[in-house]
């Protein structure tokens, strides 16, 4: 079977972030990038899933050259294949699951996984988009995948629980933490990685309906009061927080 | 003719979720500034008391309906939803950013070709455009879009949007009865963590961080949350040592949250995890570290030994609630 991971490239969680003179896109003085922590949780379950039934896996990722970063990665790790969708311009989400979408379509891959979100837009949409432009069954944020020939049984988390849930291939699967462990990629499979050929492509062309305004920092927070060093200042605490913040 | 607006309810058991009841609230508010007519609409079976959607400014609330829509099927609830936009020629179609409504909009999206804005924490309207404010990078920055195509999808964050005054108003309820339903994406079993309610839409949560030296500690945490009505939480690095399970982390690789309350127990506050809960109303940090970064961002903090300050917070909070 032919299987797909879709992966972005991000600012490491750690970095602090600032905004840059256009006031639209972030400063990118002393950020580095990652593969998106959520991804790392698609890669692995796509080669545990190649190791189940067989068949080759594709990792594609949409941006600038950077991105092959993230690719070699994914490759280090033992995926097969890596297509870049190279475009270095502004997509917004639905942008940019057209563009993967058109690229599954031509691997012809039957199952697509995708980490749950991007912790840089934070939408949390790509791969429910993507599903719906190809017409795939879509069970996002999983935590536990089964494939049974074509039927597959997913656990997904919602609030305060998780929702067991049936569906069958051709299907997108977002990935959760918790879904599996992410191997760590062996110095074979590094220097395998270095070799292997990561593709370029143009992606298709596709409007954006989503229009970047401004990008602001939130408001700073002012830091208040220190209360005390023991228990002593326990009372104080609870009152102010019922006649002061009218919280409990 | 005026831009129609619909907000979709969300029921879990038959019961509204309380976050649906904030996107009526902000769903009704945009159609009063954008001269426009706004309608509800849920799918389910049974739903209690819908009309009182009207409280929020709903007058009219539409209920698909059929024994089997009672739990969430993304593949019917999209049919269904998208049906009933284009029959009606919603333009503007909002939803609460919840589980579901994470799901599900993105899916609606697609097919009605709209843009779409998740998690939003405002809508303005300028220049008779609506700017969405949504934070990104779990909140480090705030990102204000417009949507341009005719369609419009937004989510809203949960405890953000204040439903203010109820109306004295009940909405008329129209039942749809479904009959062909696409079951190609069905639940067939929900694991509930018993009784526990999640942090994502806890009004109030307690969390603990590697402060707390241990999973056999957080009794603490867990009994002053349950004391104040809350969710537990927890900080990666408890995540990641196995003292916790990955549902109730907050941060940027965790949950984002808003609560009106979160009282950081044993949490330095690395930069991920405080750009999860930044954005709560009133942060509460007991910690021994004084130069701890939570207390940065916090409104009241005790600089001390948990193991001594918090059982005297359990004993004080239990007197207010006795």
């Amino acid at each position: 079977m032919k299987i797909a991971v879709c992966v972005s490239h991000v600012p490491d969680t750690a970095s602090k972030i600032n905004i840059s003179g256009d006031g639209k896109t972030i400063d990118q003085a002393g950020i580095t990038y990652v593969v998106n922590p959520y991804d790392e949780f698609a890669i692995e379950e796509a080669l545990k899933t190649k190791e189940k039934i067989g068949g080759e896996t594709v990792a594609i990722s949409l941006g600038s050259d950077a991105n092959k970063e993230t690719l070699r990665k994914a490759l280090a790790m033992g995926i097969d294949n890596a297509v870049l969708l190279k475009d270095d311009s502004y997509r917004d989400s639905l942008s940019v699951a057209n563009a993967l979408a058109e690229e599954i379509k031509t691997q012809g891959s039957e199952i697509v996984f995708f980490g749950k979100q991007s912790v840089d837009f934070d939408n949390s949409v790509v791969g429910q988009l993507t599903a719906e432009i190809l017409g795939f069954n879509c069970v996002s944020v999983v935590t536990s995948f089964i494939l049974d020939g074509n039927k597959i049984i997913c656990e997904r988390e919602i609030e305060g629980g998780k929702e067991v849930v049936e569906t069958s291939i051709p299907a997108v699967i977002t990935a959760q933490k918790g879904l599996n462990d992410p191997r760590y990629a062996s110095l074979k499979g590094i220097m395998a990685a270095k070799k292997k050929e990561i593709v370029d492509k143009l992606p298709i062309s596709s409007p954006n309906y989503v229009e970047v305004i401004a990008l602001k920092k939130p408001a700073p927070k002012q830091a208040g009061k220190i209360l005390g060093t023991d228990s002593s200042a326990v009372p104080e605490l609870v009152r102010l927080l019922r006649e002061e913040a009218k919280v409990i | 003719m005026a831009t129609k607006i619909l907000v979709f309810i969300e029921q879990r058991k038959g019961q509204i979720k309380k976050s649906s009841f904030e996107a009526a609230k902000a769903a009704a508010g945009l159609s009063s500034q954008l001269s426009g007519v706004v309608e509800a609409v849920t799918i389910g079976n049974e739903i209690n008391d819908l009309a009182s959607v009207g409280k929020y400014g709903i007058v009219k609330a539409t209920l698909l309906k059929n024994p089997e829509l009672n739990d969430y099927s993304p593949s019917a609830y999209t049919d269904l939803v998208v049906k009933f936009i284009n029959d009606n020629g919603f333009e503007i179609i909002i939803f609460a950013n919840s589980a579901l409504g994470k799901d599900l909009a993105p899916r609606v999206s697609a097919r009605i070709e709209a843009g779409l804005a998740m998690d939003c924490i405002a809508l303005n309207i300028v220049d008779n455009k609506i700017i969405a404010t949504r934070p990104i990078y779990a909140g480090k920055a705030l990102l204000d879009v417009c949507i341009n195509s005719q369609k419009k999808v937004f989510t809203l964050r949960p405890n953000v949007f204040n439903p203010g005054v109820l109306l004295d108003n009940i909405a008329e309820v129209l039942i749809e009865n479904v009959d062909s339903i696409n079951l190609k994406i069905k639940l067939i079993d929900m694991k509930k963590a018993e009784g526990k309610l999640d942090v994502a839409e806890a009004d109030i949560i307690v969390s603990g961080g590697r402060g707390m030296k241990g999973p056999e500690h957080f009794h603490f945490v867990e009994e002053l949350a349950e004391l104040l009505g809350g969710a537990t939480g927890a900080s990666r690095a408890v995540v990641d040592a196995g003292w916790r399970s990955h549902g109730e982390q907050v941060g940027q690789t965790g949950k984002t949250v808003s609560p009106n309350l979160y009282i950081a127990l044993g949490i330095s506050g690395a930069i991920q995890h405080l750009a999860g809960m930044r954005s709560s109303k009133y942060i509460v940090a007991i910690n021994k570290d004084k130069d701890a970064p939570i207390f940065q961002i916090s409104d009241y903090g005790i600089a001390g030994d948990i193991f001594e300050i918090v059982p005297k917070l359990i004993e004080e909070v239990k007197k207010i609630k006795s």
